[in-house]
């Protein structure tokens, strides 16, 4: 019988790997879809799925996105959007933090939402979709409230982790527990027509400086709401920060904080 | 003394996102919030000169003060 990597070479397409031809591979070989995804990068073949990730996105960067774990806290208006495109681009593991359940008011802007879904776990939500778009993809579904207590076991081994949350004081102990371990914290926040982004690396204190001085664990979007297209526009800018976080590509965030007014489409970006 | 404030996100929203504002000679940007009847709990980043301050920071003649409010949704 023929090996895994036999099977792959022999059926690859100038070098690309049909989805087909990868579920075929998963039930001949009784193998998890992640081990043959895998064998199939690490063969310098590439499954089909990515090849419009190319030529922004090498084959190696590809490989290096799939071995790499992301956590990202929060599964709501921003995490959906979040854990979207970090499946769809092939991260290849990802850790998805919520202890909440979907209620009527989330299906303005929550993707993970549905009619269908009202009352089941956000997290639960996450694990689905992300099967549904890439099986190759692990998610690790963590349906507790992030603290500074369980931070560091449920961040253990991120390469990056992403802040979705929508409280001040959580997004503070997340921001401290990434500082503690060197962990990326890529910062997203949204209120009515307006976003901000920015990037911590280990050693600085930059979402302290943000949110110095603050008493309310709530800003502008208690008064605001929250709006669909803020969300998933935030939340692109946050999967751009991860992905060039784990590849050193390009400039990052980094000491500086994009502040988004869509109302009157204006991008600031002001270094703190 | 005249001081540039620039307002961001919603603090501009019914007031103004570039303006110029006289006063005496000791303003704190406390002075020019309580003005623009911006609580400070909507002021959450405050910038002089492009320098990271608090409320209580004073101003002096030419400076420029930007604030931007608090945003925590997700």
């Amino acid at each position: 019988m023929k090996s895994l990597r036999e099977f792959l070479v022999a059926h690859a397409q100038n070098g690309v790997i049909s989805f087909s031809v990868q579920a075929k591979a998963v039930r001949e070989f009784r193998l998890p879809f992640p081990v043959v995804e895998e064998t199939i990068l690490k063969t310098n073949l590439l499954p089909s799925r990515y090849l419009r990730n190319q030529e922004t996105l090498s084959q190696a960067d590809q490989f290096s996105l799939f071995r790499s774990r992301v956590a990202v806290i929060g599964c709501g208006g921003l995490g959906g959007y979040i854990v979207e495109a970090l499946a769809r681009v092939g991260i290849g593991h990802i850790t998805v933090i919520d202890p909440d359940v979907f209620d009527d008011h989330n299906l303005n802007r929550q993707l993970l939402s549905e009619t269908g879904t009202l009352g089941l776990s956000k997290a639960e939500a996450a694990v689905g979709r992300v099967r549904r778009i890439n099986p190759a993809v692990t998610v690790a579904p963590v349906k507790r409230v992030f603290t500074r207590e369980n931070g560091g076991m449920l961040l253990k081994h991120a390469r990056a982790a992403v802040d979705a949350l929508d409280s001040i004081g959580l997004r503070l102990d997340l921001a401290d527990v990434c500082m503690e371990m060197g962990i990326p914290l890529v910062h997203g926040s949204i209120g009515g027509w307006y976003g901000q982004v920015t990037t911590q690396f280990p050693g600085e204190d930059t979402l302290r400086k943000i949110y110095s001085g603050r008493s309310h664990d709530k800003g502008i979007e208690d008064r605001l709401g929250n709006l669909s297209f803020m969300a998933c526009l935030v939340a692109g800018f946050q999967a751009a920060e991860v992905v060039k976080i784990i590849l050193d590509q390009g400039k990052t965030l980094r000491g500086r904080m994009l502040s988004i007014n869509l109302l009157d489409v204006e991008i600031v970006d002001v270094a703190l | 003394m005249k001081v540039t404030v620039k307002l961001f996100a919603s603090l501009s929203r019914g007031r103004f996102a570039v303006g110029v504002f006289e006063g005496e000679a000791t303003l704190t940007v406390r002075d020019i919030l309580a003005s623009l009847k911006i609580p400070e709990e909507e002021a959450s980043i405050i910038f002089i000169n492009g320098r990271h301050e608090d409320a209580d920071a004073a101003l002096g003649d030419g400076d420029t003060l930007a604030v931007f409010p608090p945003v925590g949704g997700g």
